[in-house]
Parts: structure tokens; sequence; C-alpha cells
């Protein structure tokens, strides 16, 4: 899963739980049963878990862009230039 | 949200804390229910009444008690337990309490109901003190809801007398 796709999951699980919750609590309400609620909100968690738990496609979509190997090697890492100063500190350099 | 058990460590958090809340206003949601119950009980027969050998007052009663408890039951209501409890003073104890009658209620259609019964529990004093006692007959309920607080209140009746003489 790449970074998109994992926002876009956590985003996805909170929205879908909230709307299953707000969803089951009415209904519930409305009709009386607590039952229902249980239920509606329990089929919510099982449908946001199969939607946002299981590494699917659609969370791939923006893979990460690797430098070449080779790239790397005609663009080298600048090294960090030590000026010596003194040679008491040239002897702590690592 | 990097690895499998990550995400479904995190769901399962946040699915169980909304369903903490869901349940916490389930439970607030009883308060604005409109309760009118309603009781009736009537002192048909006093089959006897007598002193024991050790000198306790015991008394047996025929009630007829009719209750409407309907209202009390919501959408987060489990059972209602209910209860009927003499209520008398003594020069000992300002409250007697001798429970004669109680009942679980399941179902809402159960809880419109009249009965016809003598004490299931049976009234004894402690002590000689129930000839000619005013006491009140009280119909207690406790509502268990399925999530949240349990409530309890009770109707009071009042003016019932008991005999001046053994019988």
């Amino acid at each position: 899963m790449d970074w998109q796709g994992q926002k876009l999951a956590e985003q996805l699980m909170q929205i879908l739980l909230l709307i299953a919750a707000i969803v089951a609590f009415v209904v519930g309400y409305v009709t009386a049963s607590f039952r229902t609620m249980m239920l509606i909100y329990a089929g919510g968690v099982v449908l946001t878990t199969l939607v946002t738990v299981p590494n699917w496609p659609f969370f791939n979509r923006n893979p990460l862009q690797w430098l070449d190997p080779s790239e790397a090697e005609k663009h080298p890492k600048p090294q960090v230039v030590v000026v010596v100063s003194s040679k008491k500190k040239s002897s702590n350099k690592k | 949200m990097h690895s499998f058990g990550y995400r479904a460590n995190a769901l399962l958090t946040f699915a169980v804390t909304i369903l903490a809340f869901i349940c916490a206003i389930a439970s607030f949601s009883d308060n604005f229910s409109n309760q009118t119950p309603s009781a009736q009980i009537q002192i048909l027969n006093i089959n006897w009444f007598q002193k024991q050998p050790h000198g306790n007052d015991e008394v047996s009663l025929t009630l007829n008690i009719t209750a409407d408890l309907q209202s009390l039951f919501t959408w987060n209501t489990k059972q209602v337990f209910a209860f009927v409890a003499a209520e008398y003073e003594t020069s000992k104890n300002s409250l007697n309490q001798v429970s004669l009658w109680d009942a679980i209620i399941p179902k809402k259609e159960h809880a419109k109901f009249w009965i016809q019964i003598s004490n299931k529990y049976r009234f004894i004093d402690q002590g000689h003190n129930l000839r000619g006692k005013n006491f009140n007959l009280t119909l207690h309920w406790h509502v268990m809801p399925k999530t949240g607080k349990m409530f309890a209140d009770k109707i009071v009746m009042s003016g019932y007398r008991l005999p001046n003489a053994y019988r």
C-alpha cells in the first residue's frame, strides 16, 4: 500500500464507520429496536473491514518512484568536507 | 495504515469506541420517554391473621393487582422488575418493608396486567405490631436497560388497615 493509499484507507475507515453508526442509531431509534441497531452497525463494521483492511489494488495507484541505481551513481552524495584546523581536533575526527 | 495488522487494529479500536458512544446515546435517549405508569391494589380478603408461637405476627392476604407499566418500556429496555411491598411504621422502626409479591416483566405486551393472588412471600412482622395497623401497599419497579443506568421508581397506595383482632 502506497502513501496515498494509506491515507485513503484511514479516511475511508473513519467515514464508513461513522456513517454506519449514524444509520444504525437512526434506524434503531425509529423502529424502536436495539437489535436492529446492533445488526446494522455490525454489518457496517464487517463492510468497512472488507473495504479497508485488505491491500486492494486501488490503494496502490500511486507507487513511489525510486531513482534508478545508475542515476544515483551519476549524482553521488555530496561529501562533507572537514577543515582540519588543529592537530588535536584531527585526532578526534571520526 | 502500512500493514494488514495495523489497519485491522485501527479499525477495531475505532469501531469499539463508536459502539460505546452509540450505547451512551441510546441510554441518554431514555430520558426523553414519557412515563405514565398506573397501578391499583385491592385487598380482597384477609385469609388469616395470627400470632406465631414465638411471637411474630403473620397475615395472609388476597390481593387484586392491576397495573399498566407499558410506558416504562423504551427501545433500550431489557426487562422490568416489579414488586409489591407492604410498608408501615412501628415504634421501633420508622419504615418496615415486607415484600408480598414480585414479577419480572420481559416484554411490553406483558406490562399491562391484572392478577388476583394471595401474597407470594409471607407477611411477617418482626414483633406483634400488626393489629389495627395502617399500612401502605407500594408498587416498586426497577427498569433494567440494555445499556446504561438502571431506573427505579414506585407508586405508593395508602389507606389499608389490618383488623384489630387475630382471626
